[in-house]
């Protein structure tokens, strides 16, 4: 085995190498990473793209409390205490975040709101949620990344940047790689790009659509009338896209063509004009495809595990996100148990926020009802989210202090190798002691 | 008490258990049990074991994520002090389908295709999948490495590479779907074979040497259960004929044909008028060679969801019936597809679906080699088995069924002159002790010292649906976990998997193989110890 532990020795012995550990900072979950450690520090991530070796190399435990309750250092105990006492004692308690922390985390999270009769819901519900409802009303023609990097012939990017938010998704697997059906790698590949803006990932394209803002929804209709043969008014297509007919209808000739051809979209296309409509005629146009050729597609997920809580949830629930328990069993209804909701309608009183920052990226109103209430946070970070919360617990970061399982964009399950013990406790340490006391307090087996 | 493997057929027997396991009556009289449950006048019988469902993974959290539709009107599964909530529609959550299959009298069920990269999915559900004993197939009829040991004439590195990947993925058999089919369809539009010596482009293949090699490999490596085949032409009238080919290419080595109702198929490739039945044919040739078991597929009338490893059927289900779609190619290993269905009693096709099901379970002479499966949720659910019970066991009402369906089923299949009933003991056999033994379960299906302690206890009752569908007392590992459908502790169950050695000097040709053609690193893919929760490891040979 050439390219596993031994052959990188380290000089220093005072310097512990993992091989083959995993990245968790974006969907990519590159698992091929080999970290040095020094001190408790990580000095070197080899293979590790930019964002990847922010992740590692600023990596440093927080000498922040384990725990803090309204703002003061408290043990992990008391908190769990506390913690539990708001879940029991609120009557419409949120689960909230999870897509940033092990499967294994998650799952005993939504056992929590199982317990509790509260609501689950996960980042998913703010960024691929579209994409997972127009999943409900489609299907999805997919794959795993390996079967793009050994087939795909024609990669079309909609609606994000790769080359920007997951550097090495062209090198691994989109681009570049040279595979068992293309063993010229970048050169048997035609790619494309459509987006509004120029951006670095359209830069590295054969063919680049910037299409009119907000047209989307225009656009996937437009190549979904090609793909059947149906005459358009060219005047039209130009007003409504911004692209001429033609340029189209040559797009549509080579996905014809094409051996293998794959989609890959980004919230650039769920978070437009359209939303889940867009995701919708997205997989109906891959899904046509396959009446000529091969053709898959692919959403990009950005959190390192947003693929597993989707997962988790499904298998416990039944649904993927927004799900709520209160009358004892799992009901399912975006826009009714999404958490920007739950929240801005005044709805929940009290809130467990795993892994995730609502009180910086969500709505006014959202946030404002958040510091009304009683809530915990989980997080390795100090972020706005956790300074406001009641309990905060400062948590060992996943991947790098704790093992578990993470959930790569292709729903591939990739388990972790930390590097180094954390003086923190994990999110499974710190939901397992909240769960065991829930249990205590609502009499619950 | 029903005990089949020791010919106990409906005797009055006690049972003695000793930590979680059956054991001899004690020699000393004076010994007293700790605790006695009463079951003058019930039947007893070792608890069911399912051979075929789709319970845990991708696939299956797939069509739940993909169908919400199904489960809002379905019953809720309520949280209780004891149990978690949950949904039910076709494809249940972890949590309920656990419960479901204790509350009916099942202890064990596997889970038939798991494509080894997602492996540590299947094994993160079957974990929140209580009260039953589990296990799982892996998926390798289109595995790359398999065509290639094939193309290069190894069958020794095909059998070794067999033993590492079931080890790597802690999985229990070897199985093969539409062998080579799912590997074309991934190359051409609507690509698939369509016969045993159709050519698999790139490896130059045929579906019958992925059958034959992989069927040897696994009989010479002695695996409890040594091959499981999903055969080619799945749902294709007129594809009764590769389905005898399959059996014969087997020769006399040891093969399962899963879900046999869905390839027993007679009439014209696309011409729905001649479809018919060929069950007396095919089951002439598994009455006749022993190497051969079968579990039936049933269907069952009513709204479901395909899901299969076999990718081109799920776009050809989905074009026929014109309803959503969802396949995900699994590199270098699988595919699967999922569409959801109806089957219909008005329907000639679904008819004689059903019919020929039916036929299978009372064509096979053998019950030993006939198992009870609804290739759940493809047939119909798991918890359609009471309801099957009732078709074979009482002949009256069959023949009412019989008048419900589309009447080309007494032309075109034989069913309505059949006019076997099973009894008891046969249900037993072909619910529990048959399948255990398919399975290579030496501590399952029965009730002899040695066997798991999972035991289920109904009350008689003419109408047979009522009384398979609600056991008085469920025992799992000697615990009464369900009473009277109300389970009454939560066992989390164990794991049931193998470990066949093999030479390890293959790993650094897999290894190589993996760096180049893989999208995971060699050494993150085998499921460690972490990931098993209870569990056990059954021996080979
Ligand atoms: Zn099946």
């Amino acid at each position: 085995m050439s390219t596993t532990a031994a052959s990188t020795k380290p000089v220093d012995p005072s310097v512990k190498v993992v091989t083959d550990a995993t990245c968790t900072f974006c969907g990519c979950v590159c698992d091929d990473i080999d970290i040095s450690v020094k001190d408790n520090h990580i000095i070197e991530a080899k293979r590790a793209c930019v964002m990847g070796k922010a992740w590692f190399l600023n990596h440093h435990a927080d000498d922040r409390p384990s725990c803090l309750i309204e703002g003061k250092p408290a043990s992990v105990a008391e908190g769990v205490e506390r913690a539990a006492r708001i879940l029991t004692e609120a009557r419409y308690p949120i689960i909230y975040g999870l897509s940033d922390t092990t499967s294994e985390a998650q799952r005993v999270a939504v056992h929590i709101g199982d317990l509790i009769a509260g609501t689950v819901d996960t980042t998913t519900s703010v960024c691929h949620g579209p994409s997972g409802m127009a999943f409900q009303s489609a299907g999805e023609v997919t794959c795993t990344l390996g079967e793009i990097a050994n087939r795909g012939d024609l990669i079309i990017f909609w609606g994000g940047n790769p080359a920007e938010n997951h550097p090495r998704h062209f090198t691994k697997y989109s681009l570049m790689p040279k595979g068992m059906f293309l063993p010229n790698g970048r050169k048997d590949r035609t790619a494309v790009a459509i987006d509004v803006r120029n951006t670095k990932t359209a830069k590295a394209m054969d063919l680049f659509f910037q299409v009119k803002p907000r047209s989307d929804f225009e656009c996937l209709w437009t190549l979904r009338a090609l793909a059947k043969g149906i005459d358009l008014d060219p005047a039209v297509v130009k007003k409504d896209t911004g692209i001429e007919l033609a340029r189209w209808q040559d797009l549509m000739a080579r996905m014809k063509a094409c051996k293998f051809g794959v989609i890959l979209f980004g919230m650039g296309l769920t978070m437009t004009r359209g939303k889940h409509l867009n995701s919708e005629a997205l997989l109906s146009l891959a899904r046509d495809m396959n009446a000529f050729t091969r053709f898959v597609v692919k959403p990009m997920r950005g959190h390192g595990n947003v693929t597993g809580a989707d997962n988790v949830v499904t298998w416990s629930t039944g649904y993927p996100f927004g799900v709520n328990m209160s009358r004892g069993y799992p009901r399912f209804n975006p826009g009714e148990y999404t958490t920007s909701d739950t929240l801005a309608r005044n709805e929940a009183d009290a809130a467990m926020i795993i892994a995730s920052d609502p009180m910086a990226n969500f709505s006014q109103p959202a946030r404002e009802r958040l510091a009304s209430i009683p809530y915990i946070a989980l997080d390795p970070k100090d972020t706005p989210t956790t300074r406001a919360a009641t309990v905060a617990f400062t948590t060992a970061t996943y991947g790098i202090n704790t093992a578990g399982t993470v959930y790569r964009m292709d729903d591939v399950p990739i388990f972790l190798r930390p590097a180094f013990e954390s003086p923190h406790p994990s999110d499974f340490d710190v939901l397992t002691a909240i769960k065991h006391r829930v249990m205590e307090l609502t009499n619950q087996q | 008490m029903y005990d089949p493997l020791h010919g106990v057929d409906g005797q009055v027997r006690d049972i003695w258990i000793r930590d979680g396991r059956i054991v001899d009556a004690p020699s000393d009289p004076a010994v007293r049990p700790d605790k006695v449950l009463d079951a003058a006048g019930l039947v007893v019988m070792p608890g069911g074991v399912d051979m075929h469902c789709h319970i845990a993974g991708p696939k299956v959290n797939a069509a739940r994520k993909m169908r919400p539709e199904e489960k809002r009107k379905a019953e809720h599964i309520m949280r209780t002090s004891k149990t978690r909530s949950g949904t039910m529609g076709s494809t249940p959550s972890t949590f309920a389908t656990g419960y479901k299959y204790a509350g009916m009298g099942y202890t064990t069920a596997f889970d038939a295709a798991t494509p080894p990269l997602a492996a540590r999915h299947v094994h993160e559900e079957l974990e929140d999948t209580p009260c039953i004993d589990k296990g799982f197939f892996v998926l390798m009829g289109n595995n790359h490495y398999i065509m290639r040991s094939i193309q290069r004439k190894e069958p020794e590195r095909l059998k070794t590479f067999i033993a590492w990947l079931l080890g790597a993925a802690k999985g229990y058999a070897p199985k093969l779907v539409n062998p080579g089919g799912v590997e074309v369809w991934k190359q051409l539009p609507s690509g698939n074979v369509h016969g045993l010596d159709e050519n698999v482009e790139h490896y130059d293949v045929t579906p019958r040497q992925i059958i034959e090699a992989t069927a040897r490999g696994a009989n010479e490596l002695k695996l409890p259960h040594p091959v499981h085949i999903h055969a080619n032409n799945l749902g294709m009238p007129g594809n009764w004929a590769t389905t005898l080919e399959t059996m014969k290419t087997l020769g006399d080595t040891r093969g399962h044909l899963t879900h046999i109702q869905f390839h027993s198929y007679g009439g014209g490739v696309g011409d729905q008028d001649t479809f018919n039945s060929k069950v007396v044919e095919l089951a002439e040739y598994v009455n006749t060679h022993p190497n051969l078991t079968i579990d039936v597929g049933q269907v069952l009338f009513g709204k479901t969801t395909s899901m299969t490893g076999d990718g081109p059927l799920g776009y050809y289900l989905s074009n026929i019936y014109h309803t959503k779609w969802f396949s995900a190619d699994v590199e270098m290993e699988a595919g699967c597809g999922i569409a959801p269905i109806e089957y219909r009693d008005k329907s000639l096709v679904h008819s004689l679906q059903w019919a020929i099901g039916l036929e299978w379970y009372l064509l096979v002479k053998d019950p030993w080699r006939v198992a009870m499966s609804t290739d759940h949720p493809n047939g119909g659910s798991f918890l359609a088995y009471p309801q099957i019970i009732q078709l074979l066991m009482d002949r009256t009402f069959r023949e009412e069924a019989i008048k419900q369906v589309h009447p080309a089923v007494r032309e075109r299949s034989t069913l309505a002159e059949l006019t076997r009933e099973y009894t008891l003991y046969e249900i037993c056999i072909i619910t529990r002790s048959g399948p255990a033994k398919i399975l290579g379960l030496a501590n399952k299906g029965h009730l002899g010292p040695g066997a798991d302690a999972d035991i289920t206890i109904y009350m008689p009752n003419d109408d047979k649906r009522v009384m398979f569908e609600m056991p008085r007392f469920v025992i799992k590992d000697g615990r009464v976990i369900v009473e009277q459908g109300e389970i009454r502790e939560v066992t989390t169950g164990k794991l049931l998997h193998v470990a066949p050695g093999y030479d390890t000097s293959i790993e650094t040709d897999i290894a190589e193989w993996f760096e180049k053609y893989y999208s995971v690193r060699f050494r993150n893919y085998p499921v460690s110890d972490d990931y098993l929760h209870d569990h056990e490891i059954i021996g080979c040979g």
